[in-house]
């Protein structure tokens, strides 16, 4: 009876101790699990189309005049004929656009950050937008490369709740962080910003100039400090699964699943609410402009359930 | 309009996108093949335009006169929006000798329709075209295709209808979007337009909302019919 006893005794207490060395352990990783919510969902998608039949109109009418974007547009001189394109294309359709750069240029306006360093001016850019976001609740942040198309943006999150943390995008991985590919567009609800202008201030975990001698590129940086504060990486797509964000033109695509999808090439490859597309000349993007707002085909109906208004004042199409 | 050599690079993407929006496609070449294409018993080449076109006209009246309405000739490097040429269309009668396309002033003194963005001709405008060779009226004198084809069109009285816009701009064009959209630095136009009467406005306003035609996509010729 003692023995068994005894061995009971070390037994329990063996596994106590082992119990105590993992917890021990476990509280040394880098916080991942923030209070309260787990967003661990990878794919983000918009409503079907019969959760959308299913809204009353006043509730999609409210939802439209909800989901209103900022969006936040990085220039540099350098790029001063895709930074005229962005002004005259798809810009106008957001509810609020701004164009951040480097340095000021004569030929256009834009917020001169003064700032050589990529990742400085992206703060400095998104503190800007988040104290003049007024009412608008969502913000992409693109370069004048990207062409978005900012309906199908509103469409994505629009049963999307803004006072929730959302960073979405096109999903890379690198290591153990996900992150969302800078050149396809990056999307960011209220409350992810929020907390990432929180994250601004630990110098230890999001600092403002990293080590000069291992300089990681700021998409990775953003990861990083939205890491911290909870926010995760989601990829945009769409019901089947296609990615809505995209660096690769339309025509870039297209060429690719005609070698490897000669049956079905559009089906195959690319969502029809695709929401950005990037590697475009400035004259590719006029193109793009007219063949996604103005050419049409009369009398074909595309049965949307919503209409987004262009915003106030705007000269958008 | 096509070619042999182009059946896989070119034609199967028309076929696979807009021609299916016509009531019926017909893909003429100078051999008949399994695709389905129409053999015209003519050689290839520049110079054979002409001739290819008179004859797919011939086979056109002599098989499908009664099919359509309306006779699309597009090549295989061309784009139509096909509803909007019906829209362009619904406003004409077919019994009417009347073509439509891009007008071009030169040459001809009612303008003639250039042959790379595409032309449609009435019932009556395809009868009065193959009857001008029948009866020797109008001759092969010229392998410029779209020129010549004017010529006969002005000799028969087949009209050069006026395709723009209600803002007088072009819905049929004969390059891509990026040439008609984007005003070319030196103001001067791409490969000699100055065959355009008017002068363009600028960049956004060139472009009809309802443009039918773009072009050279990199494809081959095809001959449409559509209702």
């Amino acid at each position: 009876m003692m023995s068994e006893g005894s061995s009971f005794m070390k037994g329990m207490a063996l596994g106590g101790l082992f119990c105590l060395v993992m917890t021990y352990f476990e509280t040394f990783n880098p916080g991942i699990h923030s209070e309260g919510h787990l967003h661990l969902h990878h794919h983000l998608k918009p409503l079907s189309k019969e959760e959308l039949q299913k809204l009353s109109e006043g509730q999609m009418s409210d939802l439209t005049q909800q989901v209103r974007v900022y969006c936040l547009i990085m220039v540099t001189p350098k790029l001063l004929v895709h930074w005229a394109t962005a002004n005259d294309t798809w810009s106008k359709h957001c509810d609020k656009s701004v164009f951040y750069t480097s340095e000021s240029s004569k030929a256009l306006e834009a917020f001169d950050l003064q700032e050589q360093d990529e990742w400085a001016r992206m703060r400095k850019a998104i503190k800007h937008a988040f104290e003049n976001a007024g009412d608008l609740r969502w913000f992409f942040l693109a370069q004048p490369t990207t062409f978005a198309i900012i309906e199908n943006l509103k469409y994505l999150v629009l049963d999307k709740d803004s006072s929730q943390p959302f960073y979405i995008g096109h999903t890379e991985k690198s290591g153990e962080l996900d992150y969302v590919e800078y050149d396809s567009g990056i999307v960011l609800s209220y409350e992810a910003v929020r907390r990432l202008i929180e994250m601004f201030k630990d110098e230890d975990k999001c600092p403002e100039r990293g080590n000069a001698l291992w300089k990681m590129p700021e998409e990775k940086q953003l990861a990083t400090c939205l890491k911290y504060s909870g926010v995760f990486a989601e990829n945009g797509e769409d019901a089947q699964g296609k990615g809505l964000f995209n660096k690769k033109s339309v025509s870039s695509m297209i060429s690719d699943s005609m070698g490897q999808n000669p049956a079905d090439v559009v089906e195959a490859c690319c969502p029809d609410m695709a929401i950005t597309f990037g590697g475009m000349s400035p004259s590719q993007m006029q193109v793009l402009m007219y063949g996604v707002y103005r050419l049409r085909p009369y009398g074909h109906d595309f049965h949307d359930s919503l209409t987004f208004l262009p915003p106030k004042d705007s000269d958008n199409d | 309009m096509t070619r042999p050599e182009n059946l896989q690079k070119k034609l199967q993407h028309i076929r696979a996108t807009w021609a299916k929006h016509c009531n019926q496609v017909l893909y003429m070449s100078s051999q008949s093949s399994d695709f389905p294409t129409v053999g015209l018993n003519i050689s290839e080449g520049r110079s054979q335009l002409y001739w290819k076109t008179i004859r797919a006209f011939q086979y056109l009246h002599a098989h499908h006169l009664q099919h359509a309405d309306w006779f699309l000739k597009a090549d295989d490097d061309t784009f139509v929006v096909v509803e909007n040429l019906r829209y362009l269309l619904s406003h004409h009668d077919t019994e009417e000798p009347v073509y439509f396309g891009h007008k071009f002033w030169p040459f001809i003194r009612q303008g003639y329709m250039s042959g790379g963005a595409g032309y449609v001709l009435s019932r009556e405008a395809l009868r009065r075209f193959v009857q001008g060779f029948s009866t020797g009226r109008c001759k092969h004198f010229s392998f410029v295709e779209d020129m010549a084809l004017g010529r006969c069109m002005e000799t028969m009285g087949v009209k050069a209808g006026d395709s723009r816009d209600p803002n007088k701009r072009e819905t049929f064009n004969p390059f891509r979007p990026e040439n008609h959209l984007i005003s070319p630095k030196n103001g001067k136009q791409t490969w000699g337009y100055n065959y355009y009467k008017t002068s363009r406005v600028s960049a956004a306003g060139s472009f009809s909302l309802k443009i039918l035609v773009i072009l050279h996509l990199n494809l081959m010729v095809t001959v449409a019919n559509t209702v």
